[in-house]
């Protein structure tokens, strides 16, 4: 095959063409799979944090003993304690790349459009895709907060003590300023999951037809209110005295 | 109908910007928007001022040449090019403000002008079949299903005027990729170089200045030709298959 220089049929010079071989991995694309598949590992996170949470209708006994069982899940294949830990690596390795692929990303929006506008209008974009960085930010300080108080104790602004994860989790929704911070972020959660789940299938390129693209946009908006909403089930029912 | 327009001027690409404020009266409903700014350039010509700089050429929404920021909107308050909106969607008594293209990828020259090449260079890069394919053969001997046919065709649509890009928040070219990459990769002549035709073009696009896509859709909504932002989904299924046949 005669090998010709790119372009030669329009006569056109092609100077800054890309050698295909050294492409791909650093683009914006590719960071973008890398915040759709670490987005996928968080949203199965929170399904299975939201079936755990929603043992707090069970009483003191269920929901304990649950927390007890994550302990001892895979033992003794496991040592107690280390499936837990393993999803702790998973998730941490997930926000390092989730987390440093949208400050990335984020950099190179700036860069894009270094004189803004005068007057810009949105036309299609809506609250939660608006604000899905600053979100994000939210939602991080929200989980740094989520556990110093429930994971580490290190707030503990009931004053519980004791080892009963329900006990710390009844009485810290007793307090109406702890109930608000978790519906606050339950709301900043949903509004980044539905933006955020349609744009992962958009993103894994899942929604190359109309009628995927649709569903796609149902499923982000379902996901979210499943999600905030389960979540948001046990504070509301500490607030009107159904969880005791 | 008298109105107020707010027109970005900038001597040169070096140049600093500002807006100014001209006001223009006895402007005819039925004239497009150019029309409107080529009034507007003879009045300040007679006064001996510089003439406002704007790209156009066919007039006829089909070049993709002219563009102008409209209000904020890229093309202005209709779905249709800039030349073929008509001062008929605006009232007697508004204030328009129209600022160029902003985007890295589209440094301005002069004025409203900005210099698109960006997008010849991102279709240099890959955005053709670099082997002869010979005449158009006889309809019956490639079979293309109608869907595949119509979905390139709606692509090809893309007359690279670079709204997309300057609607985008983030400063992207995805929609105008997506609709190249969708053009080719629907039809079987696209097929043979269709890893390296996405990673070759992603690479120039990135190395433009263009920023990423967060599938928001401001593109697709100002789109003259209505480009839908499935489009981009094509283009990010091409990628994800290119980068794991390369691992």
């Amino acid at each position: 095959m005669v090998k010709r220089p790119l372009g030669w049929r329009y006569g056109v010079q092609v100077t800054t063409t890309a050698s295909g071989r050294r492409t791909g991995r650093a683009s914006t694309i590719a960071l973008k799979l890398l915040m759709a598949v670490t987005g996928v590992v968080f949203v199965l996170y929170v399904l299975v944090h939201m079936y755990g949470n929603l043992m707090a209708f069970g009483g003191q006994e269920t929901f304990d003993t649950y927390a007890h069982h994550l302990r001892e899940l895979l033992t003794p294949m496991l040592p107690y304690g280390g499936f837990l830990w393993v999803m702790r690596v998973v998730l941490v390795a997930s926000l390092v790349g989730h987390a440093g692929a949208a400050f990335a990303l984020w950099s190179r929006a700036n860069k894009a459009r270094d004189q803004r506008y005068v007057v810009k209008k949105a036309v299609r974009a809506t609250l939660s895709s608006r604000t899905m960085r600053w979100g994000g930010v939210a939602l991080l300080a929200f989980v740094v907060f989520h556990l110093l108080h429930l994971t580490t104790h290190t707030i503990d602004p009931a004053g519980t003590g004791g080892d009963s994860p329900y006990l710390r989790l009844v009485e810290g929704f007793e307090l109406w300023w702890v109930t608000l911070i978790y519906l606050v972020a339950m709301v900043a959660l949903g509004m980044h999951l539905r933006h955020g789940a349609f744009s992962a299938l958009q993103t894994l390129g899942l929604t190359s037809t109309k009628k995927r693209y649709r569903i796609a946009q149902g499923f982000g908006l379902t996901l979210a209110i499943v999600i905030a909403g389960g979540f948001s089930l046990v504070p509301l029912s500490v607030l009107v005295g159904i969880i005791q | 109908m008298n109105l107020t327009l707010k027109i970005w001027r900038q001597a040169s690409g070096d140049a600093q910007g500002e807006m100014k404020t001209y006001p223009i009266e006895d402007v005819s409903p039925d004239m497009s928007f150019l029309e409107m700014l080529d009034v507007l350039n003879e009045r300040l010509t007679a006064q001996g001022e510089e003439p406002v700089a704007f790209d156009s050429d066919c007039r006829e929404g089909i070049c993709g040449m002219c563009g102008l920021m409209i209000n904020g909107v890229a093309h202005g308050p209709e779905v249709t090019t800039t030349c073929q909106l008509h001062m008929r969607s605006f009232s007697d008594g508004d204030e328009i403000t129209i600022e160029p293209w902003r985007a890295s990828g589209f440094p301005v020259l002069r004025d409203l002008c900005v210099d698109r090449s960006a997008f010849d260079r991102i279709i240099a890069a890959g955005g053709y079949v670099s082997v002869n394919t010979g005449a158009a053969p006889d309809a019956h001997a490639t079979p293309v299903p109608k869907e595949n046919a119509d979905r390139a065709f709606d692509a090809a649509t893309c007359i690279s005027c670079g709204a997309c890009v300057a609607a985008c928040p983030n400063g992207s070219a995805s929609l105008f990729l997506g609709a190249k990459i969708t053009h080719l990769a629907e039809l079987p002549q696209g097929q043979a170089e269709r890893h390296s035709r996405v990673l070759s073009m992603v690479h120039q696009h990135d190395l433009e200045g263009f920023g990423g896509c967060t599938n928001i859709g401001e593109c697709t909504a100002v789109c003259p030709k209505e480009i839908p932002q499935d489009v981009i989904a094509t283009l990010n299924h091409d990628m994800r298959h290119a980068l794991w046949h390369r691992v």
